[in-house]
């Protein structure tokens, strides 16, 4: 009966690595909806934050919250770049461009990544404590828990905003209908901009805490493959779906490779992808977009 | 100076060359390519098989992605399930020819298998599907020992012809470029007929293309299974060449080359074809060349060759997509074949 | 044969048919539409909707914005699959029918919001409208086999005469889509319908955004194709006056429902849809 134990503890890690999948989420759904652009690049975004925190907190010594600070603001004027020399130039085109467009993105930002800092892991000092939680015969790592805690109430501030703030109601109006907001007197050329920005900072976060954790290396941006499993399981369009499905996958994933051995989690998101996309093709949340003839 | 072409049916007027000037220069060049062998350096010859392999399996892409628009990210692995099946074909004494049939037969079934689901979703999520597919390709070329070597590799014995090893660039250079004859004739003679038609109005509106008539579900698959033919010849021909080939040649990067390749050359022709494979061919071996000469003074260049590679492949992409979206052959016939019709005016 | 004033842009047509066509005659086919139910969630779009489009008359369909009336043209081309009810095509029921098999029954249509292909031609636009005719494989086609070569042939030809002449967008045919101006554009629109040799043509408001002009040509293109060619032409159209003028049999829906239907002067002074077009006086 040891294997309930182990199996209570692979699927709480599984949970809590959930949460942290599901900022990457959440980071794609926000540029979905506000933007209506698909970010292939969404896992390379993620580890270029998370390289530029190192370079920050490693590299110059700076303290965490300041050099998480500067990760943020490069990764801010990344995305204001993207935003603006890439998708406002291909805005009349068809949605495959923007997609084609987006794994460029992704290529570029891998190989830039790869030639200033190489294919090796680096070391990052951890932001939550190590102290591990132990009950019964389960052993949950401390940084496991943190992470959780942090991704947990990112996600709840930011659907506070979203629902709440003036900005965050400004950018949920651009999102369903941008020609009806400009009406409102809504500069929905900023709120694009601003979504994207906000995108980022999610994703950075989420590259952050992954790297503080985990160890930094280009490998990071294929976390984010298991987060197109996520997005193709939630919808691209529901933030409800997404946070349900990383909870979903992070479980999957922790259990399956708790079992089977370190070699299937490279194969594991895929696998995934294409289960689902047999069975329930539009995922559990998300809508079908109605092409009008 | 081309002054107007006059056709008196309309037989003439879709052949492939129309004018008597275009089928002049056609005999030149391919005259030219006939004799390369003889008087080429062996880069260039080298080169010139590298080249000759990327252009069939980029016609490949330009089917299934560039005319049809289904994006494949899978394209590289495709190759490598050609390339391993020739790998074994070959260690059982089949003939060159019937190989590579059989590597584009089977590798056009798997391509018909990756290609389901894009009857159900579209977009991204069919993008995904074919990076799953991709990954998950690469992860059998790895550890499925037994069939393919596993990391280690594979070889794959010389092609014979009644006995008559075709060995040596100088000779793969004929079997390569009798393959990009073949398929780039194939493929234009596909795009003046109703499945290339076909094809182009599932990308550009499939909805309305279905209720014109095109059945989606046959058109999809069949992009589908037609480009991984290429894609599996292409990588057959990569294994007779090198004579040896590991897994990681087939890589996602490689996937991302043919993107870009179909991107920058112009997406559903054939001209465009040649020309982004001919581009790309030369972006690494410019890439090459530039470590090579810095490597005095900026040591350890050479690690960088791959991440500077994808940063350009990115680049080019969305560089391409932006300002020059139909690519080089939009450029070629549209300003410098203007530009020869009609010298010694400007307009 | 005398050859005046050759142009260097457009191919020359020589007097006599290379190629022997016997195009089939294709008269047109009657349409039903049997108590038809179509709901998008909770919202009901038609509700027991039946009317009949005679063979080889011109049949309108009006009614106010969102009354239902491309929905309607959706459920026939099979887009939509009703809730309730059938589509009667030349007397067989289609309804369960794929949407890509209608065209070999004879089933064409232009859309509302243009739907060229941008990355084709205009002679490629129009020829596509032949696809459900063509039948060589996969390999034939790559070999240019010579019943590949005589398929594209023969329907070059016919595309050529009997729809690019009738049209009279020769002009053209050679033209990237994108660059046409409005009014040739569903003028080409048109011309690939009929390139499907129809026997039911529906046109989704052929003539919007159409000056005085246009509209009077294009008019006479679809009287012609009813009167010389067979075809039955159902119209969702909202100009009164073009809509009066040729059609023989009018059908008004309302709120997805319809409301009345007879002769053009019978629909006019029908007070339900002074109604629902005007307003109630009170």
């Amino acid at each position: 009966m040891g294997n309930v134990w182990e199996f209570v503890e692979f699927s709480l890690l599984g949970l809590l690595s959930g949460g942290v999948l599901a900022l990457i989420g959440l980071s794609f759904v926000l540029v979905y909806k506000g933007t209506r652009a698909v970010n292939f690049a969404v896992g390379e975004i993620m580890m270029f934050g998370a390289y530029m925190y190192y370079a920050a907190h490693v590299t110059l010594k700076l303290p965490p919250l300041f050099a998480f600070a500067v990760a943020l603001g490069l990764v801010t004027l990344l995305s204001i770049l993207i935003e603006r020399a890439v998708l406002r130039p291909l805005a009349g085109q068809p949605v495959i461009s923007v997609l084609m467009a987006t794994i460029g993105l992704a290529s570029v930002l891998h190989g830039f990544v790869e030639a200033v800092w190489g294919g090796d892991t680096l070391e990052v000092p951890p932001l939550v404590p190590r102290m591990p939680l132990r009950f019964a015969e389960v052993v949950i790592p401390g940084a496991a828990l943190g992470n959780f805690a942090i991704a947990a109430a990112l996600i709840t501030g930011f659907l506070l905003f979203f629902h709440y703030s003036r900005t965050g109601i400004a950018l949920r109006a651009t999102a369903s209908d941008p020609v009806t907001a400009s009406t409102m007197g809504i500069n929905v050329r900023y709120a694009q901009r601003l979504t994207w920005i906000l995108a980022g900072a999610v994703g950075t976060m989420a590259g952050v805490l992954i790297g503080a954790s985990g160890g930094l290396s280009p490998l990071l941006a294929s976390t984010a493959l298991s987060v197109f499993a996520v997005i193709i399981l939630g919808g691209m369009d529901s933030v409800l779906g997404v946070i349900v499905a990383s909870l979903l996958i992070g479980w999957l994933e922790s259990v399956v490779v708790g079992y089977f051995g370190g070699k299937v989690r490279d194969v594991l998101p895929y696998l995934v992808v294409l289960a689902i996309l047999v069975v329930k093709p539009y995922g559990l949340f998300g809508s079908r977009d109605i092409e009008r003839l | 100076m081309r002054i107007g072409v006059f056709h008196e049916t309309y037989a003439s007027e879709e052949r492939l060359w129309d004018s008597r000037t275009q089928r002049i220069w056609m005999a030149v060049f391919a005259l030219a390519l006939f004799a390369l062998p003889l008087y080429g350096s062996d880069y260039v010859l080298a080169i010139a098989c590298i080249i000759g392999i990327h252009i069939v399996a980029t016609l490949g892409l330009n089917i299934t992605t560039g005319s049809t628009g289904q994006i494949s990210l899978s394209h590289a692995a495709f190759m490598g399930v050609g390339c391993y099946t020739v790998a074994w074909l070959a260690r059982w004494g089949v003939p060159f020819y019937i190989a590579l049939l059989a590597a584009g037969a089977l590798t056009a079934v798997i391509g018909v298998l990756v290609g389901l689901p894009s009857l159900r979703v579209k977009g991204l999520y069919f993008a995904i599907a074919t990076l799953a597919a991709q990954f998950i390709l690469t992860f059998l070329f790895r550890e499925w020992v037994p069939v393919t070597g596993g990391v280690g590799g594979i070889t794959i014995a010389r092609p014979t012809l009644f006995g008559f090893e075709i060995s040596g660039d100088r000779r793969m250079f004929y079997l390569i470029y009798f393959c990009v004859f073949l398929f780039a004739i194939a493929s234009a003679n596909l795009a003046r007929t109703y499945i290339g038609r076909a094809f182009v109005a599932v990308r550009d509106r499939d909805i309305s293309a279905e209720i014109l008539g095109v059945n989606l579900l046959r058109f999809k698959l069949l992009a589908f299974a037609t480009g991984s033919f290429y894609a599996g010849v292409a990588g057959g021909l990569i294994g007779y060449f090198y004579g040896a080939i590991t897994p990681d040649y087939f890589s996602f990067t490689l996937s991302v080359f043919y993107l870009a390749a179909i991107i920058v050359g112009g997406m559903g022709r054939v001209l465009g074809s040649i020309l982004g494979a001919i581009f790309m061919t030369f972006v690494p071996e410019l890439l090459r060349a530039i470590a090579h000469t810095s490597s005095e003074w900026l040591p350890g260049i050479a690690n960088l060759l791959l991440p500077m590679g994808q940063v350009v492949f990115g680049l080019l992409i969305i560089g391409f997509l932006i300002f020059e979206p139909h690519g080089l052959s939009q450029l070629w016939s549209a300003r410098v074949r203007r530009l020869f019709h009609l010298w010694p005016f400007k307009t | 044969m005398d050859m005046a004033v050759a142009s260097p842009i457009v191919a020359h047509v020589p007097p006599a048919p290379q190629v022997t066509t016997a195009v089939p005659r294709t008269p047109g086919l009657s349409l039903a539409v049997e108590k038809v139910d179509l709901a998008f969630g909770g919202i009901k779009a038609l509700r027991g909707v039946s009317f009949s489009a005679a063979a080889g008359q011109i049949t309108a369909v009006i009614g106010p914005n969102g009354a239902g009336k491309t929905s309607v043209f959706n459920t026939i081309s099979g887009f939509y699959r009703p809730a309730a009810g059938r589509i009667l095509l030349g007397g067989d029921d289609v309804t369960a029918m794929p949407v890509h098999a209608r065209a070999g029954k004879g089933l064409a249509r232009t859309f509302q919001n243009i739907a060229l292909f941008r990355g084709l031609s205009v002679l490629e636009n129009i020829k596509l409208g032949g696809h459900h005719l063509m039948k060589a494989g996969v390999l034939s086609a790559m070999a240019y086999s010579r019943a590949a070569r005589r398929e594209e042939l023969a329907l070059r030809e016919e595309v050529e005469r009997r729809v690019i002449d009738f049209l009279e967008i020769d002009h053209i045919r050679h033209r990237s889509v994108d660059v046409l101006p409005y009014g040739l554009q569903k003028r080409v629109e048109l011309a690939r319908a009929l390139a499907m040799r129809p026997r039911v043509l529906m046109l989704d408001e052929p003539v919007a955004g159409m000056n005085r002009e246009e509209t009077e040509d294009m008019a006479r293109f679809i009287l012609d194709v009813q009167e010389e060619w067979g075809v039955t032409v159902l119209l969702v159209e909202h100009d009164m006056g073009m809509v009066m003028d040729i059609s023989s049999h009018v059908v008004v829906l309302n709120f997805g429902e319809v409301i009345a239907s007879g002769t053009p002067d019978e629909v006019r002074k029908h007070p339900e849809v002074v109604r629902a077009y005007l307003g109630d006086e009170s």
